[in-house]
């Protein structure tokens, strides 16, 4: 990519207080998103995915969380080095956010014409009716039926499908260059789920954003990404183009992952499982977070974390063994035609 | 019929209540609305629906930790609702549940021994070096390790703590577990460990399962059969192998449409369904599906299809089922 990317984040580290000292909850992680490009971050309890958006966002709480290191340049600008009414300008209109639960994101003393025309006006000086107007224009592109009626229900009168519409709406309001979206699905049926990212889809393509969309779900990103980080433990353990990491992972815990998510295409039996627990939060191993877990692991694993090695264009992989699987582990997955 | 459990045209009708000083019914909550199953032994029967359809009321009803408004629950050639407290206290050695979040499950002031025991305790056992071997005999089943039988939940993890919940249900030694979302809450990697764990405690004890989920790639998978529900009804019941081979009613065309793909260059458009499931308390008339269903003609509003066999062992309630035969039903060998 010649261009600067939309988003760029390395070295991030990002710690959080405990009563333990302070512990990494993110540590070096480092990745680019281009412009109209969908890069998946997956990853299971734990990972550090969602701790790597709200960094980026800028909406953890300091303290207890701090940016240890690193730098995060979105459209070439230091969001680190920026004065905050600066990146509060940023943040919702030019950088957009959907959440997991929108129930517990939405205000529910507000109606839902409210929540977004106050977030237009936050960032565009429009007169009240013509924020109207476009808040339910928005209304109605994210599929909300009778968008001018729903403006005046307030969230707990809309269903979980209905309320993380009008979180996109929100989200998309100011017509974002960016959109971070973690686990916009996962509290919704499936039929929903395929709804949304259906939208969330069409409005790429008709908008341009760049989207990181975090998920602990391999098939929405098999469905989704263009692009995947795979985290555990807070770091990066895999980067590759969405095929190429199913066709080939190469990371042990990446493996694991696709093997052990059941599939309709799955033939039954058992499944592939990863030995043992998720780490918890400031374990502090100091080598491989996943050396506990990891069939492949040497001394040398759990002495020091393992670089990253490119394994092929765009393909990152953080394992000494990445060429080494070790028979009695998940096997490569089924690739179809 | 050696069905181990049979549910017939079992109802639960969930009274609404408004009004606090004078508190009077305005309708009802139609959760489970005539639903029909039978599960033999040592058999898996997936039931599968989104949020509300009234999966886990049909778990809870077939154990009687709800009383049906209607219909009948049988286990073993006895009607649950014939029996004294006393008598079903007994009859629940064989049947027993997991459920989907084992912190809230399990209680947070107990050792796990006690927690895997009380369910002996409760059937009024108490020989004590018998009972504290049984309960480092179901820690290692499980998994885990006996020498953690004095700790407390939440010294585990939330996979071992589902291994608890499991040891617990295994403890009266039931004919029959009902899983209701046992692994939704877990981890990918580490809900394919209990899947796993699952099914070798079926093969070992005979096990029944009524494996009640929202996700249709986790269901198939343990399942030998698998009941689709949709607003408090059976719309589709079938062998795993027909159900997938022929998927008749349009809700279950859905619902697979919907999962997301295995692989990247799987990826295709997809017909959605639209719209919401609408209220249990106000069904739509006829087939409860058919304000989203895309093939929905003036029959469907009209009259509620009955769930009714199509293919040998595959029932469905839709008045076009064999519109969707792919082919001339083969006559089965």
């Amino acid at each position: 990519m010649t261009a600067a990317p939309l988003l760029q984040v390395e070295g991030l580290t990002t710690l959080f207080r405990t009563g333990r000292g302070e512990v990494a909850a993110v540590e070096d992680v480092s990745f680019a998103l281009a412009a109209g490009e969908v890069l998946g971050i997956v990853g299971e309890s734990g990972s550090g995915k969602s701790v790597t958006a709200l960094s980026v966002m800028g909406l953890l709480p300091e303290p207890p969380a701090r940016i240890g290191a690193g730098r995060i340049r979105f459209e070439g600008r230091d969001l680190l080095a920026m004065p905050a009414r600066e990146r509060r300008a940023l943040r919702g209109a030019a950088m957009g956010m959907v959440f997991q639960e929108p129930m517990t994101s939405l205000n529910p003393v507000f109606t839902v014409g409210d929540q977004i025309v106050e977030t237009i006006r936050t960032h565009d000086r429009l007169p009240l009716s013509a924020a109207r107007d476009r808040a339910v224009a928005t209304l109605a592109r994210v599929g909300i039926p009778s968008p001018a009626r729903r403006m005046q229900d307030y969230p707990h009168q809309l269903s979980g499908g209905m309320r993380q519409r009008v979180m996109i709406a929100i989200a998309l309001a100011c017509a974002p260059r960016l959109l971070l979206a973690d686990e916009p699905t996962t509290a919704l049926d499936v039929t929903i789920q395929a709804q949304l990212l259906d939208l969330m889809r069409d409005l790429q393509t008709e908008r341009g954003m760049g989207i990181v969309l975090i998920t602990h779900n391999m098939g929405v990103i098999a469905e989704f990404a263009d692009r995947v980080l795979v985290m555990y433990a807070g770091r990066v353990a895999e980067e590759a183009p969405v095929e190429a990491l199913f066709d080939a992972p190469r990371h042990p815990y990446t493996v694991g992952l696709i093997g052990a998510t059941p599939t309709l295409e799955g033939t039954g039996g058992a499944l592939v499982t990863i030995p043992g627990t998720l780490p918890r939060l400031g374990d502090g191993l100091p080598g491989c977070g996943f050396a506990p877990r990891c069939l492949r692991a040497t001394a040398a694993c759990r002495a020091a974390p393992p670089p990253m090695v490119e394994v092929a264009p765009g393909h990152r992989v953080a394992c000494l063994h990445w060429d080494r699987p070790t028979p009695g582990e998940a096997r490569a997955p089924r690739v179809p035609a | 019929m050696t069905a181990l459990l049979a549910l017939e045209a079992v109802e639960k009708h969930f009274p609404v209540v408004e009004g606090v000083l004078r508190p009077r019914v305005v309708g009802h909550v139609r959760a489970v609305d005539g639903v029909s199953l039978a599960l033999n032994p040592g058999e898996t029967l997936g039931l599968v629906g989104e949020s509300g359809c009234g999966k886990s009321t049909v778990g809870r009803l077939a154990l009687r930790l709800l009383a049906p408004t209607g219909g009948r629950v049988v286990l073993d050639g006895t009607d649950l609702a014939a029996l004294a407290p006393a008598e079903l206290r007994r009859l629940r050695q064989r049947m027993q549940i997991v459920f989907q979040d084992p912190m809230a499950a399990l209680n947070p002031r107990m050792t796990v021994e006690e927690i895997i025991l009380e369910p002996l305790h409760v059937q009024g056992r108490r020989d004590r070096q018998a009972l504290r071997d049984r309960a480092a005999e179901l820690m290692e089943r499980v998994g885990l390790s006996p020498e953690h039988l004095r700790r407390h939940p939440h010294e585990f993890s939330g996979g071992q703590r589902q291994r608890i919940g499991i040891a617990r249900a295994l403890a009266p030694g039931p004919r029959l577990i009902v899983c209701d979302e046992a692994v939704s809450a877990l981890d990918v990697s580490v809900q394919a460990q209990i899947v796993n764990l699952l099914a070798e405690l079926q093969r070992e004890f005979g096990l029944a399962y009524l494996f009640i989920g929202h996700d249709l790639a986790v269901v198939k998978h343990v399942s030998d059969r698998i009941a689709v529900m949709y607003l408090g009804q059976i719309v589709e019941i079938a062998t795993k192998a027909e159900l997938f081979a022929r998927t008749l009613h349009p809700y279950t065309r859905a619902l697979v449409a919907a999962i997301p793909v295995a692989h990247p260059r799987l990826r295709r458009p997809r017909a959605r369904l639209t719209g919401d499931v609408p209220s249990a308390m106000a069904p739509p008339p006829g087939c409860r599906f058919h304000p989203r269903c895309p093939h929905a003609e003036a029959r469907c509003s009209a009259e509620a299809p009955a769930l009714r066999p199509v293919l040998p062992g595959h029932a469905v309630a839709c008045h076009f089922a064999e519109r969707f035969l792919p082919s001339p039903p083969r006559p089965n060998p």
